[in-house]
């Protein structure tokens, strides 16, 4: 299996919504077969947090230069264009 | 999951807030009565929700709001929920200067990360459908809303 791509995962507190958005994508490129592994952070953590990440996802906002792609979506907690969101996921996890 | 980590003493139904700190502060209180949280949650809660706020704009007539902290102003775990009579004022979780308003709120004393997995996404799913919403939103009793979220 290939080396999974690691997507960082931020919100405000790194325990409450950034836990419903790791499980989310977690399970849903599984079920596309993408193995990604998650990690959660506080959003203020990101620029520490980025060594080895392939993608961004946060709840809140976050600078845009940080040199990886980032994705702000509340897609996973209310459901609202969730499939785009998630079809966004796997292409840029598919390009690199 | 959610069922259990409500707490039916935590729970105001039509409640007439005045704004969005008025309903942070009665539920973070009553969490506090009951032992869940430290007398700090209240203020911590506000001011992240002044930093990095948690308003949610839903898929259905009515918005909410799921104001949290850190963990270190939990002592256990629990859930506080308040439906209200009119709308009030958060700001969205990604664009704070967006003010969304809001008809129901989720308080979520959490005491260590990722530990209430089950919970939240629970909270999510709830979040996304709008049918539960609407009863909820019509619930006149603690035990039609725990009913609902035993479904």
């Amino acid at each position: 299996m290939s080396k999974p791509k690691v997507i960082l995962v931020a919100c405000g507190t790194a325990i409450a919504t950034s836990t419903v958005v790791a499980k989310g994508i977690e399970e849903a490129m599984r079920d596309r077969g993408i193995n990604v592994t998650t990690r959660q952070c506080k959003a203020a953590e990101i620029r520490s947090r980025l060594s080895g990440v392939d993608l961004v996802v946060s709840t809140t906002p976050v600078p845009d230069d940080l040199g990886v792609p980032v994705i702000q979506t509340l897609a996973f907690l209310t459901g609202i264009g969730k499939e785009d969101v998630l079809n966004q996921i796997e292409q840029l996890l598919r390009e690199d | 999951m959610l069922a259990e980590l409500l707490e039916p003493d935590a729970i105001l139904l039509h409640y007439p807030a005045q704004d969005a700190e008025d309903v942070v502060r009665q539920l973070s209180q009553k969490l506090f009565a009951k032992g869940y949280v430290h007398e700090s949650f209240a203020d911590a809660a506000l001011h992240r929700e002044a930093e990095l706020p948690t308003g949610l704009v839903l898929d259905g007539k009515v918005n909410a709001a799921i104001p949290h902290t850190d963990v270190d102003h939990v002592i256990r775990p629990a859930v506080a929920l308040a439906t209200l009579s009119k709308p009030v004022i958060f700001r969205h979780m990604i664009d704070p200067t967006e003010e969304v308003p809001v008809q129901i709120v989720f308080l979520l004393a959490l005491d260590q990360p990722k530990s209430q997995v089950a919970m939240l996404q629970e909270v999510a799913s709830i979040l996304q459908d709008a049918v539960i919403i609407e009863r909820m939103m019509e619930a006149d009793s603690v035990s039609d809303i725990i009913a609902l979220l035993q479904r």
